[in-house]
């Protein structure tokens, strides 16, 4: 008797689950997740619910994000990357036929490490040495790599063992290093950019490849743990998001990339070019739909939220140039959805 | 015969040490298991004594909440303009600008935008709900003043617990003239008081020379293996870093010169005559600055009305700024600002200001799941065990299913979550995000725990009980539901509630159903949007502010004060309720 009682109850509950939705839903990158939060909760202040969000990835994001228009699938997705030709076209097929591009900001990469330890002045192509799986020889062709302290890769670095604590391959964040750094770091080397023009696939697979003989540690998807790892070992440097730097200035410092130190301002001038964009996608068949999702967009592109001195910047995002920021509000406004020419 | 007795007794004797030897090898080999078992118990308290100490230690701070006492004028143009009164106009005024407003009045000189930033960005920004739930609950408040306290932010939170810098205050021995009121003065001590604050600011040059000598040092090291090109620009390299060592040695070793300070070394304050002084430049007697608060007077100050606080932490190392310093400072000195028990931290859902979150949200949708799981678990699980123990008839097919249920045991918790999302919400079309889900997955997992505990408790009642049943004419059923049931309940009662405090720390099948989730709203129902408190442990984990490390800390004292509460209850349960036979 429980037991029927029971399945009839599971399938009351089931039924009701379609109903309508009040309360926005966001899913997507742990990256901008940060930001999102705190745009949701200084809405849901103003009156209306608090909106959900969910920390996805950003791939998963995009995948629930596609998967059709209606109450059951979210209203907008967070990435920590443009949206890709592949989704784009998934998004399409599924029914997903007009979305709403925000650029938020940037995130700047950086490496630190503690201010025991000697400050880091790096190129990205003795990142590249120190880091890659193969780097060139001195007949050009492809070795496995032999540095082992930072002096080897060029001996105006410290004489320290190269010891790099980064996020897994599942991670965006080791996604955007690879290609802001490992990439162009790759490029810099005659022998590699003659490979580029060959063979691009082999080119890829070269620096997208990191060592796997210790010296670059995989210390999961937690920046905090990384920071604490870093107090303990002066000569290992960490890879993390600008916002851990800032927030543990006292005891670690931003090594120089490519001659600019990871500061706030380097970032947003784009002198130090360790950064990436960062979107949110907004589905605009649910406005109107689903209640306030207009009210959040507003909210999120509003001077005191993604404004120079907004409270986001507060929370560490490095907030877009003026023009830029005007362009991506003219297109809220509007209601501009993407288009296949604008997706790459 | 005096032989062969000599032979038995030394034989005997031989015998006998022999056993003897045995017998001390045995007792040595039970001495060494005894100090094995002690030596891992003590190893296993240490371990939980290093843990619980490190988490307590940390969460402290999250205990407590920092608060400035002001006096708000509630203005009626900027909380009722229209003076109807309507509650909706009052309840989204904004009372931010009342109490910055208020705040303000405090440093009536502070005009420049920046300073004004500097100054707001010291409350929280929920630091006007006390005083919007007041007016709200009582308008006659309007054009009074009120006397409220406002919450301050994380990093001034931080500051005044002193985790952002250690500041040292000294009293001024000598009588000190000061030049001016505002703008950039001098102030000059009849003792040599500002000694301590010029040998920190050494001490400073001091380290970060060394500092540069070290990497000279290395630089050196690397330059020797190198030659042509690469050894000049070393060479040159090196040159530079040892003139600025020389440079900040001199400035050590000029032991009465004034010394100059920037952001790279320890702030030095000096509050006089109602105004606050920072150092620019530093010698013994002497410190020329720029006033950060007007000076009420330019009278000299006599020894021991005035005080020199130095900041350890450079301003360049720290998050709260020379500025925001002294206003904390000051109007600490006041005696308005207060520490006081957070009793927030129960009482609010999630929130990405660490000064305004919460475990509340996290623990009514633990509570919400729990109540789930355990409404479906614990009757199925417990009649499945029943049918199998009692009434199933032993064959392949019984036994295949026994296997299973021990296999479902090991699966990987994930594996549930990726269940869920295919049968609960894409099948059945149930909300995501829900309670409701959480605990049907989580029933799943805890059913095979809760099955073999069942079944175990309930072949332990011994046949005489049934066969007595049977004999007296009650069915089998009777027999069971009567009879064994109730003695088999200490031991399915114990290992439900092990299976519900292991499924209270679950978080892995939550992310494909979407509980791993920013959730403000404190849940109403089984199928509102929901997070579970392990899920906002792991999320505060991930936040950058420094603030939520003290918070992580305290959510997981929370979680760990429930999971001992649940098995208190079971250890309780199987005192007073088992039976031995």
């Amino acid at each position: 008797m429980k037991r029927i009682l029971l399945a009839a109850s599971v399938i009351a509950l089931a039924a009701t689950g379609a109903q309508a939705r009040d309360q926005i839903r966001i899913v997507g990158s742990s990256t901008v997740y940060p930001f999102t939060t705190a745009v949701a909760e200084q809405f849901g202040k103003t009156g209306g619910k608090t909106p959900i969000v969910e920390s996805t990835g950003t791939g998963g994001g995009m995948k629930l994000f596609c998967a059709g228009v209606g109450v059951d699938h979210p209203d907008a997705t967070n990435a920590s990357r443009a949206i890709k030709k592949s989704e784009f076209e998934d998004c399409q097929k599924n029914g997903v036929t007009d979305i709403i591009e925000l650029e938020i900001g940037f995130d700047g990469l950086t490496m630190a490490n503690s201010k025991k330890g000697p400050k880091f002045t790096l190129t990205k192509q003795q990142i590249f040495q120190a880091l890659a799986k193969q780097v060139p020889g001195a007949d050009g062709k492809l070795v496995d790599n032999p540095n082992k302290s930072w002096s080897d890769v060029d001996k105006a670095l410290p004489n320290e063992p190269i010891l790099v604590l980064g996020p897994p391959p599942t991670s965006g964040t080791r996604d955007s290093f690879v290609e802001l750094v490992m990439e162009k770091g790759a490029e810099k080397f005659d022998s590699l950019a003659q490979l580029k023009k060959d063979d691009a696939k082999a080119f890829e697979v070269v620096w997208k490849s990191i060592r796997e003989d210790g010296a670059y540690v995989e210390a999961g998807e937690n920046d905090n743990l990384i920071v604490q790892k870093l107090e303990a070992d002066p000569a290992a440097v960490g890879i993390f998001g600008f916002s851990f730097l800032e927030e543990n200035s006292n005891q670690i410092q931003g090594a120089n990339i490519e001659g600019a130190d990871p500061t706030y301002e380097n970032i947003a001038s784009g002198t130090y070019k360790v950064a990436r964009p960062l979107y949110v996608y907004i589905k605009k068949q649910h406005i109107g739909v689903v209640p306030g999702l207009d009210g959040f967009m507003a909210e999120y592109v509003s001077d005191k939220a993604i404004g120079e001195d907004g409270y986001l910047a507060d929370k560490g995002l490095v907030t877009l140039p003026k023009d830029l920021l005007e362009k991506v509000r003219a297109a809220v406004t509007a209601g501009t959805p993407l288009t296949a020419e604008n997706v790459k | 015969m005096t032989e062969i007795a000599a032979t038995a007794a030394h034989s005997m004797s031989a015998a006998e040490s022999a056993a003897a030897r045995r017998l001390r090898k045995r007792y040595a080999a039970e001495w060494r298991f005894r100090a094995y078992g002690v030596a891992a118990l003590i190893i296993a308290a240490l371990f939980i004594v290093a843990l619980l100490s490190d988490v307590v230690v940390k969460s402290v701070s999250a205990f407590t909440q920092t608060r400035v006492t002001l006096d708000v004028p509630v203005s009626a143009e900027t909380i009722d303009p229209e003076g109807k009164r309507d509650p909706q106009t009052l309840l989204t005024a904004d009372y931010t600008a009342l109490l910055r407003d208020a705040l303000r009045e405090k440093f009536p000189t502070v005009t420049s935008r920046n300073d004004r930033r500097a100054l707001n960005g010291l409350l929280s920004s929920g630091a006007s709900e006390d005083l919007q739930k007041r007016v709200v609950a009582d308008p006659a408040l309007i054009g009074t003043t009120v006397k409220t306290t406002a919450l301050l932010s994380d990093d001034a939170d931080l500051f005044v617990k002193g985790r952002v810098t250690a500041i040292e205050t000294e009293q001024g021995t000598g009588s000190a003239t000061v030049s001016g009121m505002d703008g950039d003065v001098t102030i000059v001590s009849t003792n040599k008081d500002f000694a301590d604050a010029l040998a920190s600011v050494k001490r400073s040059l001091a380290s970060q020379a060394s500092a540069l000598l070290a990497e000279a040092d290395r630089v050196a090291d690397n330059a020797r293996s190198t030659t042509g090109d690469e050894k000049t620009a070393l060479d040159a390299k090196i040159a530079e870093l040892r003139a600025q060592v020389a440079v900040l040695n001199a400035r050590f070793a000029a032991a009465g010169a004034p010394e100059s300070v920037d952001a790279e070394e320890p702030t030095t304050l000096v509050k006089i005559n109602g105004g606050v002084v920072r150092a620019t430049e530093i010698s013994a007697t002497e410190i020329k600055g720029t006033t950060m608060v007007p000076l009420t007077s330019a009278d000299a100050a006599a020894a021991g009305t005035w005080k020199i606080e130095t900041l350890a932490v450079p301003e360049a190392s720290r998050r709260v700024s020379d500025q925001e310093a002294v206003f904390l400072s000051v109007l600490s000195d006041q005696g308005l600002i207060a520490k006081n028990f957070n009793w927030s931290f129960f009482s609010r859902g999630d929130s990405r200001e660490p000064e305004l979150a919460g475990v509340l949200g996290g623990l009514v949708g633990s509570l919400l799941t729990m109540f789930v799981t355990l409404v479906l678990s614990l009757p199925i699980g417990v009649l499945a065990a029943i049918y199998l123990e009692e009434f199933a008839p032993k064959n392949r097919w019984t036994e295949f299913v026994e296997v299973n249920i021990n296999n479902l045991a090991a699966v990987p918790s994930i594996v549930f979550g990726l269940l869920g999302l295919a049968v609960f919400l894409n099948f059945f079309g149930m909300p995501r995000s829900a309670p409701i889900v959480g605990g049907l997955v989580i029933a799943l997992m805890a059913l095979p725990t809760i099955i073999i505990a069942s079944r175990a408790a309930i072949r332990a009642v011994p046949p005489s009980i049934r066969e007595a049943a049977l004999g007296v004419g009650a069915s089998h059923q009777q027999a069971v539901f009567h009879h064994v049931l109730p003695l088999a309940m200490p031991g399915i009662m114990t290992g439900t509630i092990i299976a519900m405090a292991h499924s209270l720390g679950e978080t892995a099948p939550l992310i494909m159903i979407g509980m791993v989730a920013f959730v403000v709203d404190i849940p109403s129902g089984f199928t509102q949007a929901a997070s579970v408190l392990p899920v906002q442990i792991f999320s505060w984990a991930d936040l950058p502010e420094i603030a939520f490390q003290a918070k992580t800390a305290a959510a997981i004292l929370v979680l760990l004060v429930f999971l001992f509460l649940m098995n208190a209850v079971a250890i309780v349960l199987r005192r007073r309720f088992e039976r031995r036979w």
